[in-house]
């Protein structure tokens, strides 16, 4: 009865009947539809500025158009390959480290019983995500002080070699960035895999029990292909977002050190730095689209694979 | 059936805890990653309480030689610009929170109900903003030639008041899988008004969840430097996170903070112990999210969990 109801209001979408008594609930969503109008559709049209040689005698809407010169003088530049190659090569280390620690930790977290210590070790390795880059900045910057930072103290008191002026050498950042990343976001990713865990059904477990399974036999043939499709739609999830960098981490953690780009320098700096620093609106606006249009491409693809391989944990 | 669920997690309880040494690696290895999550804050805070002169002498040091009060003597004394920090964050983070929570749960109410017609439409109109964007410079473009909101505090609210497409999902799966859809039609028949359904049913049953995203909004908005740095040419209106990312490249920006500075005043400031002091605002800017963390953990625990269920 209830469902014949629903069907007949789907097959009238469009009468006014159907419009009138979905009226009100229909308001709700107004200021939210407004805001994100507002905050993400607009600058939808702003996409065009990529393609506009853009001066401020004209202002930025009637700049002559100049169709694809701003990409061009982008990828002439040695830039375009470094910020690709940095965003891309980052993601990728953070999402094959990321990935198996947090299930690690949360495999961990799992065997443990009772409550105080599992909900005192989880609790620490969240701390890390509750604060902001510029306090990751200040830790960092207590560590890697050229002058009064324990990595130099430790290396000249303490294996007696020289210090490093860490803000300076480009070289030294990459595992830096690797380890402050996974530092920062470990513990909270592994909160999403242990709820998975935790849902798994008590029953495979003592099955397993009884016919002698050990605590790895039961971890590699229970768990782990258990939370394989939250795996699989995280790693997925990550990918689609490969081209686009953490922009605090390598803003913040670096503290701006022009000296480090060529291994700090990511797509989401260089539009900043583009468009606020050097005042450069065109090559901003152009490596924002081309992040924007490959971004799109890879979430769709990303999508795409799930919907192959395991169709119920795709996106849409 | 439930009983027979039950008892096998018990035997397996039983004989796990019978062996109390067969999960001492575990805590090694947990225990050695949350010292290593923790160790650094310790050594913040150490820092922030350690005398100027000593941290001159021999660096920052886990074991200072001396400790002194100095820093924090400093930023509660005078300095008006971290005061000026505080109330603006404060500010903004308590009416973003309250618009987010507003706008994103009633939002997230209509995507909820089955039997809404245009359900689809919305949810497409909603998601693809998850997919694609127009990038930084139209955005920053919309703000300050479009709203003219730049400078001002608006700024600082508006950009991230439904900062992502996550919050609200999460908030649509708990009102599909928790309100049964009964409640509300029985509530609708006997007259009540979409909007009273919503104030007097919904939300009073929804409190775990709003807790949940209000606490991830309040974090956010709590940390946030980026919209100060994006939208901010004076140094009058920004928050306290972007206070501290200029103090930590230039300890002048304290000093800039000052309008009216008295004798005393600057005479202070000339042996201001600027290390310290540097670690001291950390501790003051991270400080209150840290504080508030532990009445908000199973709340954040059970938001992602949600958030782990496709719904």
């Amino acid at each position: 009865m209830k469902k014949a109801n629903s069907t007949t209001i789907m097959k009238k979408k469009w009468s006014l009947k159907t419009f009138r008594r979905y009226y009100a609930l229909s308001l709700m969503a107004v200021p939210a539809v407004l805001y994100l109008l507002l905050n993400n559709y607009l600058p939808l049209l702003g996409l065009s500025i990529a393609f506009k040689k853009v001066n401020y005698v004209d202002g930025i809407w009637k700049s002559p158009w100049c169709g694809w010169d701003n990409f061009r003088f982008l990828f002439l530049t040695p830039d375009a390959y470094t910020i690709t190659r940095n965003t891309i090569c980052y993601n990728l280390v953070f999402i094959l480290l990321g990935i198996p620690s947090a299930v690690f930790i949360a495999i961990l977290l799992n065997e443990l019983r009772g409550r105080f210590l599992p909900r005192l070790y989880q609790s620490s390795l969240i701390i890390p995500y509750l604060i902001s880059f510029t306090v990751v900045g200040y830790i960092v910057y207590a560590f890697l002080s050229p002058d009064y930072g324990i990595a130099n103290l430790f290396l000249e008191k303490v294996l007696g070699r020289e210090a490093v002026n860490w803000y300076a050498e480009a070289a030294k950042w990459p595992p830096v960035l690797v380890f402050v990343n996974l530092w920062k976001n470990c513990g909270y990713s592994s909160v999403m895999y242990l709820a998975a865990i935790m849902g798994i059904d008590a029953t495979y477990y003592e099955a397993a029990m009884l016919d002698g399974a050990s605590r790895w036999q039961k971890i590699r043939y229970i768990t782990l292909p258990s939370i394989q499709p939250v795996i699989i739609m995280l790693l997925l999830l990550n990918i689609g977002r490969i081209f686009y960098a953490d922009f605090g981490l390598f803003y913040q953690t670096t503290m701006n050190s022009g000296l480090l780009h060529s291994t700090t320098n990511v797509i989401d700096t260089y539009v900043y730095r583009a468009l606020l620093t050097t005042g450069d609106i065109g090559m901003s606006a152009a490596a924002g689209c081309y992040q924007s249009v490959i971004g799109f491409v890879l979430v769709l693809g990303a999508n795409l694979l799930t919907r192959k391989y395991s169709s119920e944990n795709a996106l849409f | 059936m439930e009983n027979c669920m039950k008892t096998p997690i018990k035997h397996r309880h039983m004989k796990t805890s019978s062996h109390p040494l067969r999960n001492a690696w575990i805590h090694v290895i947990l225990a050695a990653g949350s010292l290593c999550c923790l160790v650094p804050f310790v050594l913040v805070v150490i820092i922030s309480f350690t005398e100027e002169k000593a941290i001159l002498q021999n660096g920052y040091s886990f074991f200072p030689a001396r400790w002194s009060l100095a820093a924090y003597r400093y930023l509660l004394a005078d300095f008006s610009g971290i005061v000026r920090g505080y109330m603006i964050t404060i500010l903004v983070t308590l009416t973003g929170t309250l618009a987010h929570l507003i706008i994103g749960s009633m939002l997230a109410y209509t995507l909820s109900r089955r039997d809404y017609p245009y359900r689809g439409l919305l949810s497409f109109f909603v998601f693809f903003t998850m997919l694609f964007n127009g990038g930084l410079v139209p955005w920053y473009l919309v703000y300050s030639n479009f709203l003219h909101i730049k400078d001002s505090v608006f700024a600082l609210i508006v950009p991230n008041l439904m900062l992502s497409g996550f919050n609200v999902m999460v908030m649509r799966t708990f009102f599909q899988n928790s309100i049964p859809p009964s409640l509300i039609e029985s509530a609708y028949l006997d007259g009540a008004g979409e909007f009273q359904i919503y104030r007097k049913i919904v939300v009073p049953l929804s409190r775990p969840v709003l807790a949940t995203v209000g606490f991830m909004v309040v974090l956010n908005y709590w940390n946030d430097w980026y919209n100060s740095l994006v939208f901010m040419t004076n140094d009058k209106t920004v928050s306290l996170q972007y206070l501290m990312t200029k103090v930590l490249l230039n300890i002048q920006a304290l000093k800039a903070q000052q309008s009216q500075m008295t004798p005393d005043m600057l005479k202070a400031l000339g042996n201001m112990p600027s290390e310290s002091i540097r670690m001291a605002m950390a501790v003051v800017g991270a400080g209150p999210m840290l504080l508030i963390f532990p009445f908000f953990r199973k709340y954040l625990v059970s938001g992602l969990t949600i958030g782990a269920v496709k719904g």
